[in-house]
């Protein structure tokens, strides 16, 4: 058959080069570059150190949320609880910093610790309820957003100490440190899901079930890990935004989950598991934030912006979806 | 030598019962044909072997060691390796990582960090694994699911020998194959048990069970109905065996035909 001894073009050489060497969408890349380009073009601010950074500290939380949205999704699950996890970690936090006067090391605990108890009873739900993940963490979505209210009754909580709000606004070399814990994560995260055994299983666990199983794979086992450190990842989101905000806000993180998931779909998670790449998940976290930075750059008002990311997501999908279909004709 | 022996294995899916104490054993270098008509409990039986399953009641001995207990990572660890029929692939992923799925060798990190995944190994022993099979494919840095069913079928088959096996369980090895691949891979069963393993092969060809076989299990509504020597059988016998008496006659025409 022709198509059979036909070299593949030049773009489709690259693309394929840089899905398997860089575990990277090439076209998420082109869409970052085109996008920035083009705020340069319409915001004389848009292109400078300071909103650089603007948009690193902006992408911080929500790139976070997006590491573990890649996690969760990669592994054929899902995580709608992420936003109202994060809200309830950051008040878990400035509770036991203020409320209960403790010092400061317990309330970075108490964030992770409230994540991480989060997913871990949503893995538990998942893997021995058998009810499906997509109704556990929506029901985990209400569930943490009410129990946010119900410790800090309904009230922000103010008056962090020192130690915290450093970890929120401190600057050390100038670079915020939200920006600093953001990358460090990603870095690792990155090495955990493409080089480690416990990323690859993740991925094939999302690819085949049965495949992993059969392979000797504890499935369920992993899928509860899996939901934990995505509670955990919520958690530290939630330590990132309640040091920045420099209070303990019930409604933190609200409509955060659709971000960070959209975020993971634009880097080139598949929806259904089994393609995943932190690295791909950090361009589409960079391009949901230049789309926001540049948008209140340009004056646009918030309400549209919340539209501008609802269709992007949808869009990404269409196109993952398309290309799916595509390469299954061929 | 006994390599693998079931007693009494029962196993039942909420008020279904499929297995009603099966007895089956083979020997180190044996082919052992699995025959049996449809939901007579040919594949659960296997998967109670593998692991997948954990049976209700009875006992799986390998290799003198009951293995009732152990989960399927560990009684692969022991030398008990499936092909399945639907391949159980990763198709997103490349073939060294199905191949090396849940058995991937590791290497520090700049000589520090333990635990990483040593990609270029696994690359290096998939492609000799790939090559020993005398089969050919694209590139094995593809994802699997771009491969045709012989190529992905090799790949299963790569991933089942590469840890040095003592059973390899095939599951309807030659029912989606074209007539060539067909033969490579009953050459592949007889080269097995000139190595010294034992294979158990499930299939509805039975012209494939009798000329690779040394022996064939009949299952017939969850029981070993039959045990018969191969050299000692014919189509006919195991026919009647597989439908039970009654119009044997036809069933083998039938068979025969087809």
């Amino acid at each position: 058959m022709a198509s059979e001894t036909t070299q593949p073009g030049f773009w489709a050489r690259v693309q394929r080069a840089s899905v398997e060497r860089l575990h990277i969408r090439l076209e998420s890349l082109v869409v970052l570059l085109a996008l920035s380009t083009a705020m340069a073009v319409l915001s004389p601010y848009f292109l400078s150190l300071s909103n650089f950074l603007n948009i690193l500290l902006a992408t911080s939380t929500i790139g976070v949320l997006a590491i573990a949205a890649t996690f969760v999704i990669g592994s054929g699950g899902l995580d709608l609880s992420l936003g109202s996890v994060m809200g309830l970690a950051g008040v878990a936090g400035a509770y036991v910093a203020v409320n209960l006067g403790w010092p400061s090391v317990f309330a970075v605990i108490a964030c992770i610790l409230a994540g991480a108890i989060a997913g871990y009873i949503n893995g538990q739900l998942v893997t021995r309820a058998f009810v499906p993940a997509f109704i556990v963490t929506l029901g985990m979505l209400g569930l943490a957003r009410g129990l946010a209210l119900v410790i800090s009754q309904g009230r922000a909580i103010y008056g962090l100490p020192p130690e915290i709000v450093y970890i929120g606004q401190g600057r050390p070399l100038g670079i915020p440190m939200p920006v600093i814990i953001f990358v460090l994560t990603a870095i690792v995260a990155h090495a955990v899901l493409a080089y480690t055994r416990f990323g690859r299983h993740t991925l094939a666990l999302g690819d085949s079930e049965g495949a992993a199983r059969a392979a000797g794979i504890r499935v369920e086992h992993h899928r509860r890990i899996i939901y934990t450190l995505s509670g955990a990842l919520a958690g530290l989101a939630g330590l990132l935004f309640t040091a920045r905000v420099n209070a303990g806000d019930p409604t933190a993180g609200i409509n955060y989950e659709l971000t960070a998931i959209t975020a993971a779909i634009i880097g080139g998670t598949n929806l259904f598991g089994g393609r995943a790449s932190i690295l791909g998940t950090m361009i589409g976290a960079l391009i949901m934030g230049v789309l926001q930075n540049g948008l209140t750059l340009l004056a646009v008002q918030s309400y549209y912006q919340q539209m501008a990311i609802g269709a992007v997501l949808i869009l990404a999908v269409f196109i993952d979806q398309y290309q799916v279909r595509k390469e299954s004709r061929v | 030598m006994t390599l693998l022996s079931l007693h009494g294995i029962r196993k039942s899916f909420g008020a279904v019962d499929v297995l009603h104490g099966v007895d089956l054993s083979v020997a180190a270098g044996e082919v052992v044909g699995l025959v049996g008509d449809n939901g007579a409990g040919k594949s659960t039986l296997m998967k109670t072997i593998t692991g997948i399953y954990r049976a209700d009641t009875g006992s799986i001995e390998f290799d003198g060691k009951d293995i009732l207990a152990l989960d399927p990572g560990q009684r692969r660890q022991l030398g008990i390796e499936m092909i399945y029929q639907d391949l159980s692939l990763a198709k997103q992923q490349d073939v060294a990582s199905n191949i090396f799925l849940g058995r991937e060798p590791t290497k520090r990190l700049f000589g520090l960090l333990p635990g990483f995944v040593d990609k270029s190994e696994m690359d290096r022993q998939a492609a000799k694994m790939i090559e020993r099979l005398g089969a050919h494919l694209p590139s094995i840095n593809r994802s699997v699911g771009s491969f045709s069913g012989g190529q992905q079928q090799t790949v299963a088959i790569a991933r089942a020998l590469t840890f040095n096996p003592k059973l390899v369980i095939m599951d309807e090895p030659t029912a989606a194959l074209a007539v060539r691949e067909v033969q490579s891979v009953l050459d592949l069963i007889r080269r097995l048990k000139s190595e010294g393993i034992a294979v158990i092969l499930i299939s509805h060809r039975l012209n494939d069970v009798l000329s690779v076989t040394d022996r064939i299990v009949v299952l017939r509504h969850g029981r070993a109905d039959a045990d018969l020597v191969t050299a000692r059988t014919n189509m006919n016998e195991v026919v009647s065996r597989i439908v039970g008496g009654g119009d044997i006659a036809a069933a083998a025409a039938h068979e025969q035909r087809g």
